[in-house]
């Protein structure tokens, strides 16, 4: 159990920076997940954190201590791989007490850790198998069993269900949700699964191109982004966005419209905005909802209905040529080509100053 | 699109025909006429006619006994000694030419001897010459196989690691490799003569106390320089092999080793070596069977000599065969060259196999 604490953590490859400056603090026991699109720098991070990779500059410390300069074994960590690197000639138990075996541990301790991260993994039954005979789940669940092994202070999760079939990742991300309740451990998670994002998280860090975008509980960075590119990023269907002109600024909102979009008074958040400026307006497409007075705010074509069972999404497109997206009850099917109008809730609408 | 040619079943046996048909003329076909011919007394040129003569051939060339002599004894029993006091033995040949007692014998020569309390031990042999060729070549394959194997390992981990000017290494190693073996052969031979480098370097090195050696002249140090060369002139073809094999493991293992805390030995023994099982095997056939192959370092350094002592059994397959003459003579050393190769490589293949 520990605190992770990484401060204007860089990385540069030659010229190219990679990480620009990160800070980010992982209480005891938090479940963290680092998420956001290829290339953002999460698993770099990530591999910092282990020790694989260099840091270029800025501070890391887990348990009070600066660890940018010691060994990955001895910084307290295990860590889980996306193509499990478990080792193609040893047995589940030979795998799952690798790390044993380094340090020359007794024959006693090995096989009641091994039997311990077993139940816990709930494999006993695979111990004696070799790799080649298991699923890509239970591969997975190996290197797990050797991670809890180590008995770390930190786990770390580098993509650890992007190999895996849709059915099966599920499974495991509930495993691996169960695993931090029963062990209280603090994790860190890279994933570019922003469900995966959701559903483990006690606090996600979103990251775009080496920085840190928001960091935040799930649903505050859900209800409350605080930029286009978490509000976009978090949220399936994502977000919708339409470019609005901004009328005037009052106290607490701003009042915005466009062809399609009669004027509406969106709370700014405190965030800066000038009459007569173009801004982007962000509503989630569950929050649309068809108007009930015949009239609504923002009126469009339907494209194209896709039932879903549970809901039904609508492609709309507005008076600009772009198109929205609406998620309304399962049962509200509508034809294409007809004329739509939607209304929604101000206060759930997201007004920022920067434009797509 | 299939055209008529790409589909036509007929027109696939025609490009196939002049490589498959090479292959034939030049491989298969001698490779049964060996066979054949092991079972006959074919001479290269011969006005007799061909005779089938069965398992002659193998016969003479196999046949080996120990003979035992006793020591000589005076009319009392006692045994005769020489001078420096070692007992005295009758010659060999009373015993292997015409002696009617020992028919067994018949046209032996004697090998090499061993003593047995006062007894003398002579393993003799109708071809003692096809004896030593056998056991220069295993000797050579003995040695050659696991240094130059384990050499090349430790080339392809030296040369896997990303430094500025790796290549440099790779291509340095590599460079023997495609220079033909006769030159390779003929320089060396200027390195190991009388006054050759080798010799100056080691007197330097020893200031002056080396007086230098025949290095290919001497039976005792000539099959030595010969494997030294050897193993220097294939080491960088295995490191190529190595080295591929190595670059097949998963990088992501080596991260699990280092954070488990694995020394670079640990790393070595748990991830690097079952890594490169497939290529170990395949490193090791590859190896046994070229060094059984040995010819062009003999023929360009030593032609076997001296004393036999560096001669292999495919110099004496050649020798007989256009040396001599002895076609058949030849043919049956390759077919026993061919045996022995194919059973080490099934016993390796059998030892090495997937538990």
């Amino acid at each position: 159990m520990a605190q992770v604490k990484l401060r204007d953590i860089r990385k540069s490859y030659g010229p190219v920076e990679v990480i620009k400056g990160v800070d980010i603090d992982i209480d005891d026991g938090e479940f963290v997940v680092f998420v956001g699109p290829s290339g953002c720098g999460k698993s770099t991070l990530l591999r910092m954190i282990a020790g694989l990779e260099d840091i270029s500059d800025g501070t890391l410390e887990i348990d009070g201590i600066r660890v940018n300069d010691i060994e990955p074994s001895k910084r307290g960590i295990a860590m889980v791989f996306q193509s499990y690197a478990i080792f193609p000639h040893m047995t589940v138990r030979e795998n799952v007490a690798f790390g044993l075996t380094i340090n020359k541990a007794g024959k006693a301790e090995k096989s009641e850790k091994v039997a311990e991260a077993a139940r816990i993994l709930q494999m006993e039954h695979l111990l004696d198998r070799r790799p080649s005979e298991l699923s890509g789940g239970q591969r997975q669940r190996v290197a797990i069993g050797r991670a809890i092994v180590r008995d770390p202070k930190v786990f770390l999760f580098d993509e650890p269900l992007s190999n895996l079939d849709a059915a099966l990742r599920m499974d495991m991300r509930m495993e691996i949700g169960k695993l931090h309740q029963d062990l209280g451990t603090s994790m860190i998670y890279v994933t570019h699964d922003q469900v995966e994002a959701m559903t483990l998280a006690d606090k996600i860090v979103v990251l775009k191109d080496g920085k840190v975008m928001q960091a935040g509980a799930p649903m505050e960075l859900y209800h409350a982004p605080e930029n286009l590119f978490v509000a976009g990023f978090l949220g399936a269907p994502s977000m919708n966005f339409m470019d609005v002109t901004v009328g005037s600024v009052n106290e607490t909102t701003v009042s915005v419209s466009n062809a399609s979009l009669d004027q509406i008074d969106v709370p700014h958040k405190g965030r800066n905005f000038v009459a007569g400026q173009t801004a982007t307006l962000g509503v989630r497409p569950q929050y649309l909802h068809p108007a009930t007075d015949g009239q609504g705010r923002l009126h469009g074509k339907v494209m194209l209905s896709e039932r879903l069972g549970s809901e039904t999404v609508i492609d709309v497109a507005l008076a600009d040529g772009s198109k929205i997206i609406a998620a309304l009850a399962e049962d509200s099917i509508q034809e294409p080509g007809t004329a739509a109008n939607f209304d929604f809730n101000p206060a759930q609408a997201h007004i920022f100053p920067e434009t797509r | 699109m299939a055209s008529k040619l790409t589909t036509s079943n007929r027109a696939g046996w025609g490009f196939a025909l002049p490589g498959f048909g090479l292959l034939a003329l030049f491989i298969v076909v001698p490779f049964f006429f060996a066979f054949f011919l092991s079972l006959t007394n074919q001479r290269l040129i011969s006005p007799n006619p061909t005779e089938f003569v069965g398992l002659d051939n193998y016969r003479d060339l196999l046949s080996i006994s120990v003979l035992s002599i006793p020591p000589e004894r005076d009319d009392a029993g006692q045994i005769i000694r020489d001078d420096d006091g070692e007992p005295t033995y009758a010659r060999v040949r009373t015993f292997t030419r015409n002696n009617p007692d020992f028919p067994q014998y018949a046209g032996m020569r004697e090998w090499f001897r061993w003593h047995s309390g006062d007894t003398a031990k002579v393993v003799v042999a109708t071809d003692v010459v096809f004896w030593k060729s056998l056991r220069n070549t295993l000797m050579f394959v003995l040695v050659v196989a696991p240094v130059q194997g384990a050499l090349a390992l430790g080339l392809a981990l030296l040369i896997n690691q990303r430094l500025r000017g790796i290549n440099v290494f790779r291509t340095i190693y590599f460079m023997p490799v495609v220079v033909s073996i006769v030159v390779v052969s003929l320089l060396w031979r200027f390195l190991y003569a009388d006054d050759g480098l080798l010799n100056n370097i080691l007197h330097a090195l020893s200031f002056g106390l080396f007086e230098g050696r025949d290095w290919l002249g001497d039976e005792n140090t000539a099959l030595g320089a010969i494997k030294a060369m050897s193993i220097w002139q294939a080491v960088g073809f295995h490191m190529v092999i190595w080295l591929s094999g190595l670059q097949t493991i998963s990088p992501t293992l080596y991260e699990v080793a280092s954070i488990e805390g694995a020394s670079k030995w640990q790393a070595f023994r748990y991830v690097t070596w079952p890594g490169l099982r497939n290529t170990a095997v395949l490193v090791l056939i590859v190896i046994t069977m070229q060094a059984f192959a040995l010819f062009a370092q003999i023929d360009v350094m030593t032609n076997g000599g001296p004393l036999d002592s560096t001669t292999t059994v495919v110099f004496q397959a050649v020798e007989r065969g256009y040396g001599k003459q002895d076609i058949s003579g030849g043919s049956t050393i390759s077919v026993i060259l061919f045996l022995i190769v194919l059973s080490i490589s099934l016993i390796q293949r059998y030892l090495t196999r997937e538990k």
